[in-house]
């Protein structure tokens, strides 16, 4: 291929071209306005940064890559090319790398990019842990440090816990619900191809001047209209973060209201696609507001709005109102899929149905009407009016009761079951542990005069990285393990997977456990120094940490050796009932080459001769064939060669 | 079928009874209760006996202590319960190598249903009122408060005594006198919290928020800042003493003696400027008594003139010390501070090299 036509077909050579044309564009309009307005200096590289690299870039990026070629055509009344599916599937490492419309591809593609993120994030919280190990300043400098943890706290949450949920459901839900793929699978794409524009911009904050951002994830104005420009790669990579998790969220609630299979009704979708249909609930709702707050300190430190100004009519206590009644939602966006994940695990690996399916849906859907009237739980102590921390702490303590109905409905699935101690298993059974401590501290904090003494300081630390972490990290790793042979063909080590599971168990717990004593005994959060009484807590948290991270390794070893050599995975290695676990693995491209009648409930283990669908042509034999139906995979086409 | 008599259907096809691995056991329910108030009971003696907060120093502090004795009372038994039924699924429902089997097909129970959702709504129904009561009652007003202004800036906290006319960078309280504080803040937002009084608020800019104190342990605290503020966040701690009352009065008179005769000359003092607008939040200064060290040490500047020090507090990005970087110190300080204060500072430092 000649320069020439690289350069115009979509792909990273046209991407590079994209970028540096946006670039261009943006400091050809700054230049041009300050020139108008005659502002000196002409060439302002504050400016040229935010709007060049920051904004046109991206965008340049998106384009070059090849996210909107076909709705350009179409837009500008060009002949489109028809879709002849020539794009779906992945033959060789090489096709994650480009455009592809196929929600298996999206979803490994979303799957390992977020977990990229999840080591850098990680690396980071290792080098915080070192300069925590003993008061006083060792290996970065406060400065540095402030970076470290926002930088961290933003990866975790929009490039790691949000997306890499949106990648595993893209890959099981239209498997689940019996489609051929995603309602949008352009939409789908471009929503995975803003990610990495998202990343990239938080982690290239660190070379700004002055430092990355070093206002925490939370970015609370006025403060954060103050700072170095770093603060603007966090307030321009939430928009493309944001944008990207709300335009899934819109293709997921389609594709589970409109392309279920036949016979699949709500009450007969398995639990994750009932998370799943909630979480993107929170989404759409939510997420426009964060979006909203960043807007407001971006145009605060740009064009010199006042809108978190006092001194000229602007109110501080707003930027918090906006802020948390999108993330105090985000923590449930950030749970829900991981509570679905829990249900298909547990009932699959315990073998019984689970435990009160209808009040399991009901009560999704009442953490999300909960969801929204407890936002200022984070604002007790904020100056905010102050009667309105009543009813808010009795909403939040009210949540506890649908969260509650989960917990022991778990327990109840649990009890008589065959249980597989298989390594998803060990994971759920972690995540209950876990995330029961993580909801009693949550309780804890909702009540108004110990949250006063608590709000900041490291007690926080420590519960938020048990619901998040021991909560929605261990869902992950669950569920990664769960649907390991479905996405890649082959079976993980079981012994390196306990090892990780009991690892990361008990380091987990030696390092945010004692968090919870410092916090209270009066530590304050977000510190690159602490008072000497500290010090012995602090260090064995950080030698506890060292060791968690580490253990993390042996879970990227697992997968990856697995993925090249491990043995070749069966249809139905955990002889689950959903869909997804009826077609070969990987699935054939198009998922199936005949559409499953669903008959029945997802979770009819024990029932004898239950299945929950058939395919035609093995409708007989499934009928007859017992408590398990055989993998029917309706003779698709041979799995892609893609190792 | 309806879901109710589909469940009923489920357990009369899988009654416990037939199943073999906790047949031989007369009540397994009944033993399991046995083990997790035993569990409870070792727990809630253990949490208590933990402890968990600093000093108490305040009428508030042990209301709260109480309230999460309370809450870890509470708490303990529900971690039990869900730990004892997940152990003991996993030790006596876990597979024999080989079972292909499946569990009964049990669906639900509505009365078991109605019966976790009924508990913990009045648990955390009566925490929230008894939460209440407590805010309450810690937040009522007392009798001959005496106000106290405290105002946060980057990166050090002022105290204003308005009956005495007295401006202080120490918090001095009477023991036993309740105390309203009224928190301000110049420029970002911060949290006064004293960890032994058990209170805190934000110093919001454009606000002015309160809390109510009465000190009853005479004793030095810290006054410490728990909203990210900034760089020298961290180093935004104080000194708190309470003290009796005549030590109280005393150390007032003392204060304002010293105050008295620093300002007559009506010359700004540098020493209060450089520990008052934030320099000593990051730099260390032996003179001053400062020993931060986010920025350059300013009492070994080496060899400089008066116009390299005005600079470099006017435009910090001017020269930017080797090993640090620019855009890290404030650049508002030329219309934070009068010219008079600038000059001093300048002449100050000069003054104070080692």
């Amino acid at each position: 291929m000649t320069l020439t036509k690289r350069l115009l077909a979509p792909g990273w050579y046209r991407a590079a071209l994209g970028i540096s044309l946006g670039f261009g564009l943006g400091t050809g309009i700054v230049v041009v306005i300050r020139a108008l307005y005659g502002w000196d200096p002409i060439v302002d590289w504050d400016a040229i940064i935010t709007v060049g690299a920051l904004i046109g870039a991206p965008l340049g990026w998106l384009v070059g890559i090849g996210c909107f070629d076909y709705w350009f055509r179409w837009a500008s009344g060009a002949p489109t090319i028809p879709e002849d599916h020539s794009g779906h599937g992945a033959y060789s490492w090489r096709d994650y790398f480009r455009v592809n419309t196929d929600h298996k591809v999206i979803g490994i593609q979303y799957i390992c990019t977020t977990f990229f993120f999840f080591i850098a994030g990680g690396l980071m919280a290792m080098v915080m842990r070192a300069e925590l190990a003993q008061p006083g300043t060792q290996f970065v400098d406060p400065n540095t440090f402030n970076g470290l943890f926002s930088v961290h706290a933003s990866l975790m949450i929009f490039l790691f816990i949000i997306p890499v949920f949106a990648g595993i459901a893209n890959f099981v839900i239209p498997l689940m619900i019996g489609a051929p793929d995603m309602a949008f699978p352009r939409l789908n794409a471009l929503s995975y191809w803003m990610l990495p524009a998202a990343g990239v911009m938080m982690l290239c904050s660190f070379v700004a001047p002055g430092g990355a951002f070093a206002t925490g994830w939370t970015a609370y104005a006025p403060l954060s209209t103050d700072t170095p420009l770093g603060q603007q790669f966090f307030t321009l990579g939430v928009q493309f973060a944001g944008a990207s998790s709300i335009a899934t969220a819109l293709n997921f609630l389609v594709t589970i209201i409109t392309m279920r299979a036949p016979g699949m009704t709500f009450w007969r979708m398995p639990l994750l696609v009932w998370a799943n249909f909630t979480t993107s609930l929170l989404v759409v709702i939510a997420t426009p507001f964060i979006a909203g707050s960043q807007f407001f300190v971006l145009l605060d430190r740009t064009v010199g709005t006042h809108f978190f100004d006092p001194g000229q009519g602007g109110d501080v206590i707003m930027y918090q109102h906006v802020f948390w009644f999108y993330s105090h939602p985000a923590v449930y966006i950030m749970m829900l899929p991981g509570f679905g994940i829990i249900s298909e695990v547990i009932s699959t690996h315990a073998r019984k149905p689970v435990f009160g399916y209808r009040m399991m849906a009901f009560s999704l859907v009442a953490i999300v009407i909960l969801g929204f009237t407890v936002w200022a739980h984070h604002m007790f102590v904020s100056g905010m009016q102050s009667w309105v921390r009543i009813p808010m702490m009795i909403t939040t303590m009210l949540i506890a009761v649908p969260t509650g109905i989960k917990i022991f409905s778990w327990l109840a699935t649990l009890w008589r079951g065959v249980i597989h101690l298989r390594t998803p298993m060990l994971f759920a059974l972690g995540f209950i542990t876990m995330f029961t401590l993580g909801g009693i501290s949550g309780i804890m904090l909702a009540v108004v005069p110990f949250d006063i003494h608590v709000s900041d300081t490291y007690f926080i630390v420590a519960h938020i990285h048990y619901v998040l972490f021991g909560g929605s990290v261990f869902t992950i790793f669950a569920g990664i393990y769960h649907w390991f042979p479905k996405m890649t063909g082959r079976m993980y080590d079981e012994s390196l997977g306990r090892l990780h599971f009991w690892l990361s168990f008990i380091f987990f717990n030696l390092t945010f456990g004692p968090m919870h004593f410092v916090g209270i005994d009066g530590m304050p959060r977000r510190v690159a120094d602490y008072a000497e009484q500290y010090a012995t807590w602090n260090a064995i948290i950080s030698i506890s940490a060292f060791i968690f991270g580490a253990s993390f390794l042996i879970f990227l070893y697992n997968i990856i050796a697995s993925w090249r050599h491990g043995p070749a995975a069966e249809g139905n290695p955990w002889r689950a009932h959903s869909i997804e676990w009826q077609v070969s693995s990987p699935p054939p491209v198009f998922n199936f080459d005949e559409v499953p009648t669903v008959v029945g409930g997802p979770y009819e283990y024990g029932v004898p001769g239950a299945v929950h669908a058939v395919f035609k042509e093995k409708e007989p034999a499934a009928a007859g064939a017992g408590a398990v139906p055989t993998p029917a995979g309706g003779g698709g086409a041979p799995p892609p060669v893609d190792q | 079928m309806t879901e109710r008599e589909r469940v009923e259907a489920d357990e009369a096809k899988a009654p416990p009874e037939a199943d073999p691995r906790i047949a031989g056991e007369k009540h397994p329910v009944a033993r399991m209760i046995g083990i997790g108030l035993l569990a409870s009971l070792v727990g809630i003696a253990i949490t208590l006996s933990i402890d968990w907060f600093p000093a108490n120093a305040s009428t508030s502090a042990t209301k709260i202590d109480n309230l999460y004795d309370v809450l870890l009372i509470c708490s303990v038994p529900v971690f039990v319960l869900v730990m004892t039924i997940a152990i003991y699924s996993v030790v006596r429902f876990r597979a024999k190598p080989g079972d292909m089997g499946d569990g009964p097909p049990i669906h639900g129970n509505t009365r078991l249903e109605i019966v976790w959702v009924t508990i913990p709504f009045i648990m955390v129904t009566t925490l929230a009122i008894y939460g209440w009561i407590t805010l309450d009652d810690i937040e009522a007003k007392q009798k001959n408060e005496m106000v106290v202004n405290v105002t946060g800036q980057q990166f050090t906290w002022t105290f204003e005594y308005p009956s005495e006319k007295l401006e202080t960078k120490e918090l001095v309280l009477p023991v036993n006198r309740p105390i309203e504080f009224k928190i301000r803040s110049k420029d970002v937002i911060h949290s006064f919290w004293v960890p032994q009084f058990r209170l805190k608020s934000d110093a919001v800019p454009g606000l002015t928020t309160k809390i109510r104190v009465t000190p009853d342990k005479v004793g030095n605290y810290e006054a410490v800042c728990a909203e990210l503020c900034g760089l020298g966040h961290s180093t935004m701690r104080q000194f708190v003493r309470v003290v009796p009352a005549r030590a109280f009065q005393t150390w007032i008179s003392d204060q304002k003696k010293a105050a008295g005769g620093g300002g007559g000359g009506g010359a700004p003092n540098a020493e209060q400027i450089f520990n008052s607008v934030g320099c000593s939040g990051c730099h260390t200064l032996a003179a001053a008594g400062a020993t931060a060290k986010v920025g350059p040490n300013l009492g070994k500047l080496g060899d400089v003139d008066a116009k390299f020090i005005r600079t470099s507090i006017e435009d910090p990005n001017a020269n930017v010390t080797k090993g640090y970087k620019p855009n890290i110190m404030p650049q508002d300080f030329k219309t934070k501070l009068s010219k008079e204060e600038i000059d001093a500072l300048v002449k100050y430092l000069l003054g104070s090299q080692e």
